[in-house]
């Protein structure tokens, strides 16, 4: 008799078997079908069934308002938030298994011309490093990447002579910005055309 | 060789005689459901099996513990194989099982020296095993040294446990040690505070910003890091960094070596180079065995009902003297994997997928606002954003029943819920 329930008990456990929606899953879902994303953002998934790979275009503009105000403050000679206006900015995003655990990896996947992003892709954003943390999410993430076009941040260079321009002659690099977006070279770099067509 | 030691007489005279001080008679601490006598050394000695996950430094301690205090059907799960390196602590090992499974040669050594116990291997992951097989246990110990492990076995056990059925319910205790410091938890499923509850308590992993890395480099970490995030996909294009390779972490250190001269930085070695990109705390044998041992007790505790287990959460810091604190973390609602409400449906087999969202958003007590539907394997209807909306719009016509087996789950999610909530989904006739 014990023989007969201990199998009953392996039929219901096996009926039971099915593939369990995962934590790091449901986040992602949370997350996306929550993104508050201003015109300037668009998502795309190559494969709509994958969640954990897709693409975000940032088209930058002069900036919300609250940046203009806080920049014609402390720069009013040189309103330079709209820098990147005109351009599309493809990033890829690839999340692992163990998010929110760890931080998506986010590259650009074009070459271009930014004090914060290497010739490689490499993004340098606080938060997607050291700075990570669970409680955070894709929409911080993508605000956050908008925010580099707005306010991008010589201090903390990855293309350190776009850095080094920024700092020191800023018309040059405004000049370099517009000439790298519609695929010019610099400095011995050909960058990728990024005009929005 | 194992089945000649098995065979041997197993119980001398005397060799309980210590753990049987506790389990011959109730004390005053000993919980009402205790068995005092036989019934529960029978319970312990031939009826209880038990899931030890990792066979490493906490591992090889709770395995000779359990062996010891009279566990005598254990099982193993580990994926790796013995290094040199963990010669020092993991002490079933010798310089001979360099190379091989730490299961199989862990289980092997306890049965040949603890006899009359079985230990039964598995060289492999715990996400090989299905439901069926976690089933069969009373008690699961973790000494592992992955978050992503941990995660994936505490959610299996939450899932695993159905309330028609008592023994689905099966503790999961948790060791874990980092350099001095060490933690051991009783989690029981669905009941207390699991895994996940608690995940924002971990620290993050030291990260250096990317710029740091990129230009102004100080430290020997520095220069590693800036070898296997920058250097490592520029030059070696897709081929993908294995941490255990001896040729990949040859060629980062060669590259860190080069950096570092560069920048006059003095300090990076072959294994600091391991160090960093396998991020390896140094292993203390003696705060394995403080963790393991609290999780042998715990494990011994709830199985024979001697005395009240741990509630929930025990800390030991052991780097500036030896202080330890225990505290009961709280379940947390809107956890993914123990939170959250769980809602039986039974809907029509003519229902479709846009009256179920009609459905619940209209139901009084979960008051959803635009909720977004998936199953564990795709998803049914995404509210957001556009292309995935569109994507899954021509399912709202769609019949629930073309898309979700009956029995089968529904996860929505909504900004007006906390985290998620789980549909679990039959048919009426």
């Amino acid at each position: 008799m014990i023989k007969i329930w201990s199998m009953k008990k392996n039929e219901d456990a096996a009926a039971k078997k099915k593939p369990k929606t995962s934590a790091a899953q449901i986040r992602v879902q949370k997350d996306l079908t929550e993104l508050d994303l201003p015109p300037t953002m668009k998502t795309h998934f190559p494969d709509p069934a994958d969640l954990l790979n897709f693409t975000l275009t940032i088209t930058p503009d002069e900036g919300t308002r609250f940046l203009l105000l806080h920049i014609s403050q402390s720069n009013s000679a040189n309103n330079t938030s709209g820098m990147y206006k005109g351009g599309a900015f493809v990033f890829s995003f690839a999340i692992n298994t163990n998010y929110p655990h760890d931080p998506p990896k986010v590259k650009c996947t074009q070459t271009i011309y930014h004090p914060n992003v290497d010739l490689e892709g490499n993004v340098c954003l606080n938060i997607l490093r050291e700075d990570w943390k669970p409680v955070l999410n894709l929409n911080s993430v993508m605000v956050g990447l908008q925010y580099l076009f707005l306010e991008p941040n010589a201090d903390d260079p990855l293309n350190k002579e776009a850095a080094q321009e920024m700092s020191k002659n800023r018309d040059q690099f405004l000049n370099n910005v517009r000439a790298s977006m519609r695929g010019g070279h610099i400095k011995g770099t050909q960058y990728d055309n990024v005009l929005v067509r | 060789m194992a089945t000649e030691t098995q065979s041997q007489p197993a119980d001398w005279p005397g060799r309980y005689f210590h753990i049987d001080q506790v389990l011959n008679t109730p004390g005053p601490r000993t919980d009402e459901s205790f068995l005092a006598g036989d019934g529960v050394k029978d319970f312990l000695r031939n009826k209880s099996k038990i899931l030890v996950i990792g066979a490493g430094g906490l591992g090889c301690e709770i395995l000779a513990n359990l062996a010891l205090t009279g566990f005598k059907d254990i099982h193993v799960i580990d994926m790796d194989t013995i290094d040199i390196s963990n010669l020092n602590r993991q002490f079933l090992f010798r310089p001979k099982d360099v190379g091989k499974s730490k299961a199989i040669v862990a289980a092997e050594f306890i049965m040949k020296r603890v006899p009359g116990v079985k230990v039964t291997p598995y060289f492999g992951k715990i996400q090989d095993k299905d439901d069926a097989y976690y089933m069969q246990f009373n008690l699961v110990i973790c000494g592992l040294d992955s978050v992503e492990a941990r995660r994936w076995m505490n959610a299996t056990l939450v899932n695993l446990v159905d309330p028609e059925e008592p023994e689905s319910l099966k503790p999961l205790i948790d060791g874990g040690t980092e350099g001095f410091k060490g933690q051991a938890r009783v989690i029981l499923p669905t009941i207390t505070s699991c895994y996940e509850c608690s995940l924002d308590m971990l620290n993050k992993q030291t990260a250096f910003p990317i710029c740091t890395i990129a230009n102004t480099p100080r430290l020997p970490e520095h220069c590693i890091e800036w070898a296997s995030v920058l250097e490592w996909p520029r030059v070696r294009g897709d081929l993908k960094l294995d941490t255990d390779d001896p040729e990949h972490i040859g060629w980062l250190y060669k590259i860190a070596l080069a950096r570092a001269n560069e920048f006059k930085i003095e300090g990076v070695t072959w294994s600091l180079t391991q160090g960093v990109v396998k991020n390896i705390i140094p292993a203390i044998a003696s705060t394995n065995a403080v963790i393991a041992a609290a999780c042998c007790n715990e494990a011994f505790k709830i199985a024979t009902s001697s005395a009240a287990y741990l509630n929930n959460y025990f800390m030991l810091i052991g780097t500036d003297g030896v202080y330890s604190y225990t505290f009961e973390h709280e379940k947390r609602d809107d956890c993914p994997v123990c939170g959250g409400e769980a809602l039986e449906m039974t809907l029509k087999p003519t229902t479709t997928v846009e009256e179920l969202i009609d459905i619940l958003v209209e139901k009084q007590d979960i008051q959803i606002k635009k909720p977004s539907l998936s199953t564990p394997t795709k998803q049914i209807y995404f509210q957001a954003p556009p292309q995935l909306e569109e994507a899954t719009r021509p399912n709202l016509e769609k019949k629930v029943s073309d898309l979700v087996p009956p029995g089968g789950e529904v996860t929505v999610t909504a900004t007006t819920l906390p985290f998620s909530l789980s549909l679990r989904i039959s048919y009426s006739e």
